[in-house]
């Protein structure tokens, strides 16, 4: 009977890592779709950004009482990792709290404190569920998140809440078990939390108990492996992908815009055509972004890693106002657009058929979206790519800004005047 | 107002401290040439030797940038980084948050090198040296002034603390908007946004930002930007308060009431 457990066991847990390899090799390859840029300069400051914005969560704490609720169900998550290893290895040799003889007195102190995460995580979710669903909070009522994303979110919540409810459910019953002397059920001491919950299941057989913990601990690794399936469909993905994210952010001064140092080369040419090469066959180079293809790995990364939180979209002076732009909406199509190119899929484009140009247009380069983001993430530069595409490859610019342009070339200013009236001001 | 141009100095042989690179608005737009005037009388009541560089100055092209033209950004910033260059400029000061951003941020890497400051740290420094005295009870004491942080200043080149130290040398009262610092709303200019209509939405950007600055109940909205002085003044107006409230630029604030 023992083995057969330990072969379902073993069975279950094999499906789930290959599911999930399988669709982490996937992400890879979606994300790789991006072009390419060298990002492994100045580790010591990136691993400096890894620590602070992803282990410390430092963008989090600009608004602390969230951060501190984040922070339990991310400790919570972190830590019961551990415990979640014991019982791998309870479920692969059919043992039974393996590590508690190792530990003696420790174990029932690592046991008390994940009992207190589990309970602070299961807490805290419900809290997040009230603020998704109760409270009125723009960023989370935006149309942005209509249809799964909304659901998606909920799924998560509840989902973390019934696994924590297993596993102080199957603890309590253990601490009773652990008191009728049971076979195999090591006494570890009373738990902290479920310690307290004892008498609840105190009326129950021990069989009927055996039976309660067996299928809490069950359902608890399964839900377990299910939702590390899960994990890689939705937005539940940034766990793993913040800390990447976070290493690769950008270091540049926030203010300036990358260079295309293919163009740098042509108006060099232009204006000293002494240094052009002679053999005039060169290739033409593409500007600015269409297509995830012409977005960056990083760019790519980024949508993959967003949370679908809304920080960005919540403090948008465009979104503010009306207008059609959300940063949380340019992440969320990109990674769309990047799954279905994945696929294969090369009749659609992520301009003009994921992102529109209203959307491109309304955007003012505060920067406010990028100083929001928990994760490091750059909306402005997936903006900024494909407004290049649309003036240099599309000729595509409202008559306004045809006009700037045409006034900058020719009077040296966006304004329809004389440079030789530049210096006026002295003189007024 | 006796300016000398670069050119003037070069012909001379000597060098000026500081070049003043006033910027597109601040040469052409009447109400930012007032700024710019403010800030030239400023340099020269604090004895700074500065130049300008007149009808040699261009756009820096960060509004052809931002708005996706590489190619006119290049252009205008080649022949200007040969300008600077020429003259072997060092120290440049401008009362532009997009100028600046430009020159100090975008410049380096098409081979201008300079030391960039901004209006606003400009005059921290000489407040902080003492070459800038304030009155006694000067025109601004104990009244309500609120500060716009632009986004270009502010977030993309964390810079919040100089205008409010300079502020603070006018003895006024300082209310912060609910929206200030890092989290500071655009004025709705940045990007080329100054050069077109706004996108269709529920209202303009500096409409709402212009309610929420007279919201605080102050008389003055400090700037630091003549693109968020337009478009602050036009919000301010859309409140039907601008009789009561003014925006002017921290420049003008510290010319008003600087001592002889």
């Amino acid at each position: 009977m023992q083995i057969v457990s330990q072969l379902l066991f073993f069975a279950a847990l094999a499906a789930a890592v290959y599911f999930f390899s399988r669709r982490a090799a996937g992400i890879r390859r979606n994300i790789l779709l991006g072009r390419d840029t060298d990002l492994s300069d100045q580790p010591a400051r990136r691993l400096n950004n890894l620590l602070l914005l992803a282990f410390g969560q430092k963008k989090m704490f600009r608004n602390p009482l969230v951060a501190v609720l984040h922070f339990f169900v991310y400790a919570g998550f972190v830590i019961i990792n551990l415990e979640i290893l014991e019982i791998i290895i309870d479920g692969l040799a059919g043992t039974h709290r393996i590590f508690a003889p190792y530990l003696g007195p420790v174990y029932n102190v690592l046991i008390g404190c994940f009992e207190i995460l589990a309970v602070l995580v299961a807490v805290s979710c419900a809290i997040f569920l009230v603020r998704r669903n109760v409270l009125k909070i723009k960023r989370f009522l935006s149309r942005d998140l209509d249809g799964w994303p909304r659901s998606d979110a909920n799924y998560i919540l509840i989902t973390e809440i019934v696994l924590m409810l297993l596993f102080l459910t199957m603890n309590t019953a253990d601490g009773v078990l652990q008191t009728r002397h049971a076979p195999h059920y090591p006494d570890t001491g009373s738990f902290w939390v479920t310690g307290m919950f004892q008498p609840l299941f105190e009326g129950f057989s021990t069989p009927t108990l055996v039976g309660i913990e067996r299928a809490a601990w069950w359902l608890h690794i399964l839900g377990i492996l299910a939702f590390l399936n899960y994990l890689p469909w939705s937005k539940h993905l940034h766990i793993i992908l913040a800390f990447p994210n976070a290493y690769f952010a950008r270091l540049e001064p926030k203010g300036k815009m990358e260079n295309l140092p293919a163009i740098q080369q042509e108006v060099l040419y232009a204006m000293q055509p002494e240094l052009a090469p002679t053999d005039a066959a060169a290739e033409v180079p593409k500007f600015g972004a269409k297509d995830v293809h012409d977005l960056t790995w990083k760019n790519l990364l980024d949508a993959f890693a967003c949370t679908e939180c809304g920080r960005c979209s919540a403090a948008c002076p465009a979104t503010q106002t009306g207008k059609a732009l959300s940063p949380r909406l340019i992440m969320m199509k990109t990674r769309d657009r990047a799954e279905a190119a994945g696929r294969g899929e090369t009749d659609k484009t992520l301009l003009h058929d994921y992102i529109t140009v209203e959307e491109l247009r309304a955007c003012t380069s505060c920067g406010a979206c990028v100083e929001e983001c928990p994760v490091s993430i750059h909306p402005l530069d997936i903006i900024y790519q494909m407004r290049r595409q649309l003036v240099m490859e599309e000729s595509n610019a409202p008559q306004e800004w045809t006009l700037m342009f045409s006034n900058i070339e020719n009077n040296m200013a966006p304004w329809k005047s004389s440079p030789d009236e530049r210096d006026a001001w002295i003189h007024a | 107002m006796q300016i000398k141009t670069m050119a003037e100095y070069f012909a001379e042989g000597e060098t000026p401290e500081v070049l003043f690179w006033v910027g597109c608005a601040g040469s052409i737009d009447q109400r930012s040439q007032k700024i710019t005037r403010a800030f030239a009388e400023i340099l020269t009541r604090t004895g700074t030797r500065f130049a300008v560089l007149g009808k040699e100055e261009a756009c820096t092209g960060d509004p052809a940038r931002r708005a996706g033209n590489e190619f006119l950004f290049q252009m205008m910033a080649y022949n200007n980084i040969q300008v600077l260059n020429g003259y072997g400029v060092k120290k440049i000061v401008t009362a532009c948050p997009h100028c600046f951003n430009t020159l100090k941020n975008e410049y380096p890497e098409l081979g201008g090198h300079y030391e960039v400051m901004h209006h606003t740290t400009f005059l921290q420094g000489l407040i902080n040296e003492g070459r800038i005295k304030m009155k006694e009870g000067g025109s601004f004491k104990g009244k309500k002034i609120t500060y716009h942080d632009s986004c270009y200043i502010g977030r993309a080149n964390g810079i919040y603390e100089a205008p409010r130290a300079v502020l603070e040398a006018l003895d006024a009262e300082l209310v912060e908007m609910k929206r200030c610092g890092s989290r500071g709303l655009c004025c709705g200019a940045g990007g080329a946004q100054m050069f077109k209509e706004e996108e269709k939405g529920t209202t303009r950007v500096n409409f709402e930002r212009g309610r929420e600055a007279v919201e605080t109940g102050a008389e003055i909205i400090a700037s630091n930007c003549p693109f968020c002085m337009t478009m602050l003044t036009d919000g301010v107006k859309e409140t039907g308060k601008e009789d009561s409230v003014k925006v002017l630029d921290l420049a003008e604030l510290i010319a008003r009431d600087m001592q002889e």
